[in-house]
C-alpha cells in the first residue's frame, strides 16, 4: 500500500503498471535496411484527411519526390521512398485501417534522388513561418504512434500561451527500443530539431522527458545542457496527458488538448525527423523500427523506408523462425495485431514483434477485483465502463467516461479474468461516434 | 486488393494489449486459501481433529453443490476456480467447532447455491455466500451455533481461569452471569487475556481465534494486493477509535483480538465480488463494517457483529460504487468550465 502510494508520487501520475520490460534490443544499433524492391505507401498515414495523390501509374518517381499532397490542414503530404516506377495505385492491406488506398513503386537498379539532399542550411535566417512550412512540406508527423500531422501542433490558435515543449523520450512501450537507440546515436540531431520546434512555438522552456530505464540516453542529454526530466519507468508514463501531469503537475482537462495547459509535446523521433526536413531538405521517407520477438531470426533496430512491406523487413533480419502465430506493429501493449505481413511499414510504426506463439485464454466473469480501476491512469472504472458496453447500453458507458480512455491497455493488462476490456471501449467508442453522426 | 497469395500468411489477431500479466482468478482464490490453512492447522491442535473433519466436509460440501447444481442447470462446471473451496473453507472458519456433522454440509450447499449460484455463480453474488451460509445457519439453528463451543487444549473458554462457561465476548455481554461483573471486567482487560486472545488460545469458532496466524496470512495477502488495504485499515480503524470512544467495558485491544473482528477483516470483508471497487468506496465500505460491529456488540442482541456487519455492507455496495464515482484524469472541479 505505502508502495503504490509512492509508486504514485515518484512516477508523478496515478495508476499505471510494470509490465516486463524485455527491452532486449537496446544494445542494437540502428542498421540501414537497403532499397527494397517494391514500396506500398499509403495516402492515409496520419490522423486526417488522406493525401491527394500527385501521380498516376506509369510515372518515374525518384527518392524524396512529393507524391501526395495533403488535402487541407489536418493531413499530411507522402513522399516516394525509393526511385523506381510506379505500377499502380489501388487498394492495399494497412496496418491501422485495414485496407487503404497506396501507391505501389517497383524499385530502379540505382537510388536516385529528386534532389540531391542538401548541404546543411542555415536556419538562423528562416522565420517561423517557414520553418512550419518546410516541416508541412516534408510530410512530418508524429513518430511515437498516433501520426498525428506536425504542422498543426506547431500551429496553436494565437489565444493558448504556451510556456513549455516537451519532448517525449519515454517509449514507456515494454519491448521498443527505436526511440532509445535514435536518442544515443543521434542526440545532437534530436535536441537540435527539438530547438527548431521551440523557436517555432517561441517557448522559453524545453524539457525532455525520458524514462530512467535509458540511464545512457540521459546522461548524453544532459551533457548537451538541456533540460532533462528522468522520469520513473511505469506504463504509461509516454502517454501525452499523464507525461505532461508527471512533469509539469499540470492536468489536460477532460476532451482538451495539451495546449489548454500550456505546453506541446513532441516525440523525439519526429524531433529528428523535422530537422533532417528543415536543415537538409529530406522529407520523411524512412523511420527507426525496432524488429522482436521469437518468431523473427535477428531481433534489431532497423532503419526502414516508409512502405516497405513487414515481410521484406523480416527477410532482412534473417526471416521467421518458424511459422509465426502472431505479428504486431507496435508494442505489445498499444501495438495493432496484423492479419498478414503484406501490410507496409508506415510513418506511425514504432515496431514489428513477431510471436511464434499466442496464449489464447478465456475471458472469465469479473470479480470485481478492482485492480483494473486501480490501475487506470485516466481515473475510469474500467469494469462498470465494460459491463454498460456488454449490455449496450452506451449512454451510460458514455457518462462513465469511455471516451477518456486512452486504450493503454493497462486494465486488460492487469485483469485476472482476461477480459479484453480494451476490445469492449473500442467498441463502444465507434458506437458513441456511430451514434453522434446519425 | 492484393492477390489473395500475397496475404497467404494470415496470422491471430486480437486487440490490444497483447500481454497481459500473470493474475488470475484461480490464482487469487488459492493464495487466499493457503493463507488460511495456518489457522486451520493451529485450531486442529486447539480444538481436535474434529476441527478438521468439520472443515473437510464444509469444503466438499460447497464444491459438491457447486458442481451438482451447475450440472443440472446445464452450465459449465467452475468449481476448478478455487472459489467454492474457499467458501467452504471460510463457513467451516465461523461455525463452533462442536458443531455436529451435518451443519457445515448444510450451510455450504445454502451458501453456494441460494447465495451464489442463483445470482448467476462467480462475480455475481451481491452478498458474502459465506456469510449468508452462517447466517442461515444462525436464524435456522441458533442453539448450535451459539452453545457449541469447545474449550482449547490447555486453556479455558473464556480465556480466564476458571471460567470455562462463555466465550470472552459473552461474558463481556453479560458478566453478571458468571460471577462478580466488576472481577469479571477487570480480569478480561487483563495482560493474560490478551495475551490469550491473541494467540487463540480461548474458545470460539474454528477460524476466528488465532489473531497471530491470521494477521499472518491476513499481511501477506494485504502485500500481494489480493486483499485491499483500504478496507482492513477502514474497518480496523473505525472499529477500534469507536471502541476507544463508545461506552464499553473492554479495551480497544480485547475487542480488536476478540470475536471474528480479525477475520472478518482481512478475509471476509475484502471478498472482491461484495466489495466496492472505487477507492473512496473501499474506505466507506471499511469504515461502515467497523460502525455497525461496534454498534452490535455494544447495543445489539448479539455479543459479536462481525458477520451482519459485513452483509449490510454488501448490500450497500452497489450504492456506495455509484456514489463515489473515480475523479477522471482532468475532470473540473468547478461547474460548467468544460465537459
Amino acid at each position: 500500500m505505502i508502495l503504490a502510494i509512492l509508486d504514485a508520487m515518484l512516477s508523478g501520475f496515478a495508476g499505471g503498471v510494470h509490465p516486463p520490460e524485455n527491452k532486449n534490443t537496446d544494445e542494437c544499433a540502428i542498421e540501414v535496411m537497403p532499397m527494397p524492391k517494391r514500396v506500398y505507401i499509403p495516402f492515409s498515414q496520419h490522423t486526417g484527411k488522406p493525401a491527394r495523390p500527385l501521380v498516376k501509374k506509369g510515372d518515374d518517381v525518384k527518392i524524396g519526390m512529393k507524391i501526395g499532397e495533403a488535402d487541407g490542414f489536418i493531413s499530411a503530404a507522402v513522399h516516394a521512398s525509393i526511385s523506381g516506377k510506379v505500377v499502380d495505385i489501388v487498394d492495399h492491406a494497412h496496418p491501422v485501417i485495414g485496407s487503404a488506398l497506396c501507391c505501389i513503386i517497383e524499385a530502379s537498379d540505382s537510388e536516385d534522388w529528386v534532389k540531391e539532399v542538401s548541404a546543411a542550411r542555415d536556419l538562423g535566417s528562416l522565420t517561423g513561418k517557414q520553418l512550419i512550412d518546410a516541416v508541412k512540406e516534408a510530410g512530418i508527423v508524429g513518430l511515437g504512434g498516433a501520426a498525428f500531422p506536425s504542422h498543426v501542433k506547431l500551429s496553436p490558435p494565437k489565444e493558448k500561451h504556451i510556456d513549455t515543449l516537451i519532448i517525449n523520450g519515454c517509449e514507456c512501450e515494454p519491448v521498443l527500443t527505436a526511440d532509445h537507440r535514435l536518442m544515443v546515436e543521434h542526440a545532437a540531431t534530436v535536441i537540435e530539431g527539438a530547438r527548431i520546434f521551440q523557436k517555432i512555438l517561441d517557448v522559453p522552456n524545453l524539457i525532455f522527458g525520458i524514462e530512467d530505464n535509458k540511464k545512457d540516453a540521459i546522461g548524453l542529454f544532459k551533457q548537451e545542457e538541456v533540460r532533462v526530466a528522468a522520469l520513473k519507468t511505469k506504463y504509461p508514463q509516454g502517454a501525452e496527458k499523464q507525461l505532461i501531469k508527471a512533469i509539469l503537475k499540470r492536468e489536460v482537462p477532460r476532451g482538451g488538448l495539451p495546449m489548454d495547459v500550456g505546453c506541446v509535446v513532441h516525440n523525439v523521433g519526429t524531433c529528428h525527423a523535422a530537422l533532417m526536413a528543415v536543415k537538409f531538405g529530406k522529407p520523411l521517407i524512412d523511420r527507426v523500427v525496432t524488429v522482436a520477438g521469437d518468431g523473427v531470426k535477428e531481433n534489431r533496430n532497423v532503419l526502414v523506408r516508409i512502405g516497405t512491406p513487414v515481410n521484406s523487413v523480416i527477410d532482412f533480419c534473417g526471416g521467421y523462425t518458424t511459422q509465426p502465430e502472431k505479428v504486431i506493429l507496435g508494442g505489445p501493449m498499444m501495438g495493432i495485431a496484423q492479419y498478414s505481413d503484406a501490410v507496409p511499414v508506415i510513418k506511425g510504426t514504432s515496431g514489428i514483434l513477431v510471436w511464434s506463439g499466442v496464449r489464447a485464454v478465456e475471458e472469465g466473469p469479473c470479480v470485481r477485483c478492482a485492480a483494473c480501476v486501480d490501475a487506470c491512469p485516466m481515473g475510469l472504472m474500467p469494469t462498470e465502463i465494460c459491463s454498460f458496453v456488454k449490455n449496450k447500453n452506451i449512454d451510460m458507458a458514455n457518462a462513465y467516461g469511455v471516451l477518456d480512455c486512452i486504450e493503454c491497455g493497462c486494465c486488460a493488462y492487469v485483469c485476472p479474468a482476461a477480459i479484453p476490456l480494451v476490445h469492449y471501449f473500442k467498441y463502444g467508442k465507434s458506437e458513441i461516434w456511430r451514434k453522434s453522426k446519425t | 486488393m492484393e492477390k489473395v497469395e500475397d496475404l497467404k500468411r494470415l496470422f491471430v489477431v486480437s486487440a490490444s494489449p497483447h500481454i497481459r500479466s500473470k493474475h488470475k482468478t484461480s490464482m487469487a482464490m488459492r493464495i487466499v486459501t493457503i493463507a488460511l490453512l495456518p489457522v486451520l492447522a493451529y485450531s486442529t491442535y486447539l480444538y481436535g481433529l474434529r476441527v478438521l473433519f468439520i472443515t473437510l466436509i464444509s469444503i466438499i460440501a460447497a464444491v459438491c453443490a457447486e458442481a451438482l447444481l451447475q450440472r443440472m442447470l446445464g452450465k459449465k462446471i467452475t468449481v476448478a476456480d478455487g472459489s467454492a473451496v474457499l467458501t467452504g473453507l471460510l463457513l467451516a472458519y465461523n461455525l463452533p467447532p462442536g458443531v455436529p456433522w451435518w451443519l457445515p454440509a448444510v450451510g455450504s450447499a445454502f451458501a453456494i447455491i441460494f447465495a451464489k449460484q442463483l445470482f448467476g455463480g462467480l462475480g455475481y453474488n451481491f452478498i458474502n455466500p459465506a456469510l449468508a451460509g452462517r447466517a442461515f445457519l444462525m436464524a435456522s439453528w441458533p442453539s448450535l451455533m451459539t452453545k457449541e463451543w469447545l474449550s482449547p487444549i490447555g486453556g479455558t473458554l473464556s480465556g480466564i481461569d476458571g471460567i470455562s462457561a462463555a466465550t470472552p465476548l459473552s461474558l463481556l455481554k453479560n458478566p453478571a452471569n458468571y460471577g462478580d461483573p466488576q472481577v469479571i471486567i477487570r480480569q478480561l482487560n487483563d495482560f493474560e487475556t490478551i495475551r490469550n486472545l491473541f494467540s487463540g488460545n480461548i474458545g470460539g469458532c474454528i477460524g476466528e481465534t488465532s489473531v497471530f496466524f491470521l494477521l499472518l496470512g491476513g499481511l501477506v495477502l494485504v502485500f500481494l494486493k489480493i486483499v485491499d488495504y483500504r478496507i482492513v485499515l477502514g474497518y480496523l480503524g473505525s472499529f477500534a477509535l469507536l471502541a476507544w470512544l463508545l461506552p464499553t467495558q473492554g479495551s480497544v485491544l480485547f475487542h480488536l483480538f476478540s470475536g471474528g473482528l480479525i477475520l472478518g477483516a482481512f478475509f471476509m470483508a475484502t471478498d472482491w465480488v461484495t466489495s466496492p471497487i472505487t477507492k473512496k468506496g473501499r474506505w466507506i465500505f471499511g469504515i461502515g463494517c467497523g460502525i455497525i460491529t461496534i454498534i452490535i456488540r455494544i447495543w445489539g442482541g448479539y455479543p459479536e457483529g462481525v458477520s451482519y456487519s459485513i452483509l449490510l455492507m454488501n448490500v450497500f455496495t452497489p450504492l456506495i460504487d455509484r456514489l463515489t464515482k473515480e475523479r477522471i484524469f482532468g475532470e473540473q472541479k468547478k461547474k460548467g468550465v468544460k465537459k
